[in-house]
């Protein structure tokens, strides 16, 4: 039987979504179920002094009205940071309570101050117009640069700052910087961006007043983490009274692994109301109040000789968590960021120092990549500075300073497994035609164009997982995943996973590898996730873990079920369980070659007993059923890398910049299916160039977001890219059986240094900052022939 | 959103009679539409004026083109005659916003809205259109009056834009990146006696830019207006553009949309 672990086969899923026959939490409706419109600040910052509900609540066909008074009254928790950081002095992180629905103060614009329940969505809205809040209007902080020197925003957090971080080791780095020919030095700013999730937030809440039981359906990204998080920290329900199902769910990028306010104040409301409730966002809240991601304010520097050797690293950062920490947020910008940041490079020395400041702007969580863009950002606008300053080669400067053995110690905490960065950028520069570049430079400026090139070389390190590792560096929990296999008699497979998918394609991928293991069709197997009333407890998926953690969780449950079958078939053929080869789906008696089949072995372990013989097939010490299971905890990252190639021509008299092309080469280990990962790849560089040409998220001073809308928020459209170019090169992950590495993330933290260089090539080494939108480099060229002129 | 009043008029006469202070007429609904929706605006009739067939249609003649207010931007864009009367202006139509925009939002619409970055206006401006309604013949330069204003008075109606067919004309824009209205637009056209330069995006309103109107007027070649400095003065400076990089933006559009002639 061929292996159909990478083979191009097609989405299991696509049949269904692309004939609408998706079902997502805004397509469940229950009978009798009332409508929620939350009440939000309008204001970044004010006081709440009062609150009046009263005319609300005559509104026609208004069934409640809840506030942050109630919420606290009934003593439900409010919204959690998942991990602790200390600071550089031993401190404890500062963390303000953020309740599910302010009381006392409102801390940005959209958070949930209320929330009306009404028979239908207009009688909703009305009632919400009706609630009347009494604000004083404070001033408010945005800017993260000037957090530390504003007034306070939470009580008991001095100078707006969370934590004031150190990874490594400053003494070493002035040492290292002393001992340089050549200073490198940049200032850089990540732009905040909004993840933008096609399918806005919903939740629909289901309280049976029979069982008191609540079934929540949301757009979650590990449904059995929200569960663990309500009942544990919210209180809103024992956890066997809790059902959190996430049925299809369109796109996270990160914002949808937190628990919202929505979820909570919905669940404990529908138990209070003792009715059903629907709450859909609308696209502006979606902006408002979904997880924000990046906004890093950074000055780094890169210690190197002439010959380009790389000596030292150091990275001051601000990183903006927004009003209020989230569940990785707090993590996002120390231990996802400062690790990466010395890149795929061998530095001896480096220290990455972050500050993590409150502001009054939506929280800033994990997006896509969390942390990994940053750092990848920082290391590769130093090399390609470093190699412009001191006149070399800028993949030739990166080859210099790649590590040549495997397993690589890196400065900071990882120690990658296995890579050939060499053989990756080698093969990006061959598929780009690198050596071409100079004749087409000339040919665009015979057009008037300016013309750049641009390289990254990035690694990260995702397949967020090893418990052991994770809560040493301060995880609340540790992130193995797990998994459930389960023979039906009939020979059909449900394998249940922990992991979640809302785009990464786990139906067909999983089914791939559990079809491989097991010796059967891929149509026999169903994939089951998203309700934590259906397998066992999973922590989701994010940070490119769920094939490196839940799939292979899933491979060893299938080793499991063959183990079994292998002790149930000696039985049945009378031989020795040694004697017996799996194979193809068959069990062997390798001597006389007689053989059951998988199928058989199932309705075997299941109706045992055979005809005429009477006696059981399961042997002794065995049970009834075929049904294993398996929590995989890994024992170290999985650390995809790669280099990615980037060619711009920008028009010197719009600014307009146009990606002429974009060659990615990146290992992900062994690949189960290529087809879905050339899809993660492009979407991960999608986002990246939106990062770097588009995409910006800005605030007025008062804290108003003016662009909360797709009129003024550039969203990344297909005419924005070239046709991608995409590679791979292979070394097998060491740290789990299949030799997988996560491919989620990659794109969008390759690409926007890769643009950037480009960019900033094009302009003569003109710094510019994220998104290089038309008008900024209009301005940047308008500089360039001043100075061309100058030079002449 | 609010509940309003739904009417579907059979002819323009009774569309009309239906208008108040709190109505809004329905043509592509693609402001409207999303105006009640943000909370922008609430209206208590919504008058459809779609099935109007009058309204609906392109006619060509040797001097003019004249297109009906309920036109969809797609069909202007795919009609033939006006590809080859008046290419720029099928142009125009064919870059408006997107394909969902195009199949929905009409001419009438647009001209009546008057955003001060929708692309029809400075045709209308270029190609010294007349807007006829239901009451008279109102000429372009007349007609946009202000931002979101029109000579448009309560019950008035757009039937039709009449084009004056031009030796020669181009439409150049430089798209918002996000919603792809214009930043800026420039409209050239050619006449027998004249040039237009009709300019949107940059100010409140959209408006001829005399300076540049005139010289092309002298000499049809883009070399008079290279590197002409535009006064900026009172041009729209927001988020997505200052009022500096829009200014250059306007020279150098006519300057392309001249040599695109
Ligand atoms: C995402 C997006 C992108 C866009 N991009 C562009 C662009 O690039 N360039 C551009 O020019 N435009 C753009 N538009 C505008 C669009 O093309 C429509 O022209 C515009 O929205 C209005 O036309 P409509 O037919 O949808 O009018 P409606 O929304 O139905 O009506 C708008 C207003 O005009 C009034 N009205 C409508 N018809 C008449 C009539 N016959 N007589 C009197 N009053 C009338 C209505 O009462 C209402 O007040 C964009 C719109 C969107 C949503």
């Amino acid at each position: 039987m061929a292996s159909l672990v990478g083979s191009r086969v097609e989405r299991k899923e696509d049949g269904r979504f692309l004939q609408g026959k998706g079902r997502y939490t805004a397509d469940i409706n229950i009978a009798n179920q009332t409508y929620a419109i939350f009440v939000r600040s309008p204001h970044a910052r004010a006081k709440i002094k009062s609150v009046d509900t009263s005319k609300a609540l005559k509104s026609s066909g208004v069934v409640g009205v809840l506030t942050g008074k109630e919420i606290a009254e009934d003593k439900i928790g409010g919204l959690i940071a998942g991990w602790a950081i200390r600071s550089e002095d031993g401190s404890e992180m500062k963390v303000p309570a953020n309740p599910p629905l302010a009381k006392d103060v409102a801390n940005f614009v959209g958070e949930p101050i209320a929330v009306v329940f009404a028979e239908t969505l207009d009688e909703a809205k009305e009632g919400a117009e009706k609630v009347k809040v009494d604000y004083k209007v404070l001033k408010a902080v945005v800017d993260p640069a000037d957090a530390m020197k504003s007034e306070a925003i939470h009580d008991g957090v001095d100078k707006n700052l969370c934590y004031d971080w150190l990874l490594g080791d400053r003494k070493a780095v002035d040492e290292a910087f002393a001992k340089a020919d050549k200073i490198i030095k940049v200032d850089l700013i990540n732009n905040r961006l909004v993840p933008n999730a096609m399918e806005p937030r919903a939740c629909v809440v289901d309280y049976n007043t029979a069982s008191e039981e609540i079934t929540l359906y949301t757009t979650s990204q590990n449904p059995h983490l929200s569960r663990l998080v309500m009942s544990a920290f919210g209180g809103v329900a024992p956890e066997n009274k809790l059902r959190v199902v996430a049925p299809d769910v369109g796109g996270g990028f990160g914002s949808k692994i937190n628990v919202y306010n929505e979820e909570i104040v919905c669940s404990w409301a529908s138990k209070k109301i003792e009715r059903p409730i629907k709450w859909v966002a609308e696209r502006t809240e979606s902006f408002l109040t979904d997880t924000h991601g990046r906004d890093h304010v950074t000055h780094a520097e890169l210690a190197v000789t002439k010959e380009g050797k790389f000596l030292g690293f150091k990275n001051e950062t601000i990183a903006n968590l927004g009003a209020y920490a989230r569940v990785f947020g707090t993590v996002t910008p120390t231990y996802l960021f400062g690790p990466c940041a010395t890149g795929v490079y061998v530095i001896p020395a480096a220290y990455s120092n972050v500050k993590a400041v409150y502001t009054n702007t939506a929280p800033v969580d994990a997006y896509r990549g969390a942390g990994r863009p940053e750092a990848t950002y920082t290391i590769e606008r130093l090399v390609e500075k470093a190699a412009m300053e001191l006149g070399i080669d800028k993949t030739e400067i990166r080859m210099r300073n790649f590590p040549t053995e495997f397993p690589f110690k890196q400065t900071l905490v990882h120690t990658v497994d296995s890579g050939d960065y060499v053989a990756g950028l080698e093969k990006a520069k061959q598929m780009a035609d690198y050596a071409g570049f100079e004749a087409r430079r000339k040919k665009s400026e015979a057009n008037g164009k300016l013309r750049g090139i641009g390289v990254s070389s990035y690694f990260e390190a995702c397949g967020i997982a090893p418990s052991a590792a994770v809560m040493s560096l301060g995880c609340g929990v540790g992130l193995w995943e797990s998994a459930e296999v389960r023979f039906n008699p009939t020979g059909q497979i449900s394998v249940f996973t922990g992991a979640h998918s809302h785009g990464q394609s786990h139906q067909t991928t999983f089914a791939q590898i559990a079809a491989d293991e097991l010796g059967v069709p891929m149509e026999n197997i169903d994939v089951v996730h998203g309700d934590t009333d259906k397998g066992t407890f999973g922590m989701g998926t994010y940070g490119s873990r769920s094939l490196t953690v839940g799939g292979i969780a899933i491979v060893n449950a299938c080793k499991k079920i063959v183990a079994k079958g292998k002790r149930v078939a000696a039985k049945m053929l009378e031989v020795n369980e040694d004697e017996i080869e799996f194979k193809d789906g068959e069990f062997v008696a390798l001597k006389s070659n007689k053989k059951k089949t998988i199928g058989e072995i199932a309705f075997a372990c299941y109706l045992p007993g055979q005809r005429d013989e009477m006696k059981s097939p399961i042997p002794e010490g065995d049970e009834p059923g075929l049904i294993e299971s398996s929590f995989f905890d890994p024992a170290n990252f999985s650390f995809p890398a790669g280099s990615h190639i980037c060619e711009v021509e920008i028009d010197p008299e719009t600014g307009n910049v146009k990606v002429e092309k974009y060659t990615a080469v990146d290992d992900f280990g062994r690949i189960v299916n290529p087809m879905i990962v050339e899809g993660q790849v492009h979407g991960g560089i999608a986002q990246g160039i939106g990062q770097a040409l588009h995409e910006n998220t800005q605030y007025d001073e008062t804290g108003q977001l003016m662009t909360a809308s797709y009129m003024d928020y550039t969203m990344p459209r297909a005419d924005n890219f070239p046709e991608f170019n995409l590679g791979f090169t292979c070394t097998h992950a060491t740290s789990n059986p299949l030799g997988v590495k996560g491919c989620g993330e990659a794109g969008a933290i390759a690409s926007p240094p890769t643009v950037m260089n480009a960019v900033i090539d094009a302009l003569g080494g003109q710094e510019i900052s994220m998104p290089a939108t038309a008008e900024k480099v209009w301005k940047a060229c308008k500089t360039l022939k001043k100075s061309n002129a100058k030079a002449a | 959103m609010k509940t309003f009043n739904y009417h579907t008029p059979k002819d323009v006469k009774e569309a009309s009679k239906l208008a108040s202070t709190s109505s809004a007429f329905l043509a592509g609904g693609m402001t409207t539409i999303p105006s009640i929706k943000l909370g922008l605006a609430t209206y208590k009739d919504i008058i459809d004026i779609k099935s109007i067939k009058k309204l609906s249609g392109i006619k060509v003649s040797g001097k003019s083109v004249t297109i009906g207010a309920t036109t969809k931007h797609a069909e202007v864009a795919a009609s033939k005659e006006v590809q080859k009367t008046i290419p720029a202006l099928a142009k125009l139509a064919g870059n408006i916003g997107d394909a969902q925009v195009r199949n929905r939002g009409t001419i009438g619409g647009s001209i009546s809205n008057n955003d001060p970055s929708a692309c029809y206006p400075s045709a209308c401006m270029a190609l010294n259109a007349v807007i006829h309604t239901n009451s008279r013949k109102i000429p372009a330069e007349k007609f946009f009056t202000g931002m979101f204003e029109t000579a448009l008075k309560k019950g008035e109606l757009v039937e039709a834009v009449e084009f004056q067919v031009p030796e020669k004309a181009d439409y150049q824009k430089h798209p918002n990146p996000a919603s792809r209205y214009a930043i800026i637009g420039v409209f050239v056209a050619k006449h027998k006696k004249e040039v237009n330069v009709a300019v949107t995006g940059a100010k409140s309103c959209v408006y001829i830019d005399k300076d540049l109107s005139k010289k092309l007027s002298s000499s049809f070649s883009s070399s008079v207006i290279e590197g002409m400095k535009v006064d900026d003065s009172e041009m729209n400076s927001d988020m997505h553009a200052s009022s500096e990089y829009r200014a250059n933006l306007v020279s150098l559009y006519a300057k392309k949309a001249v040599e695109a002639c």
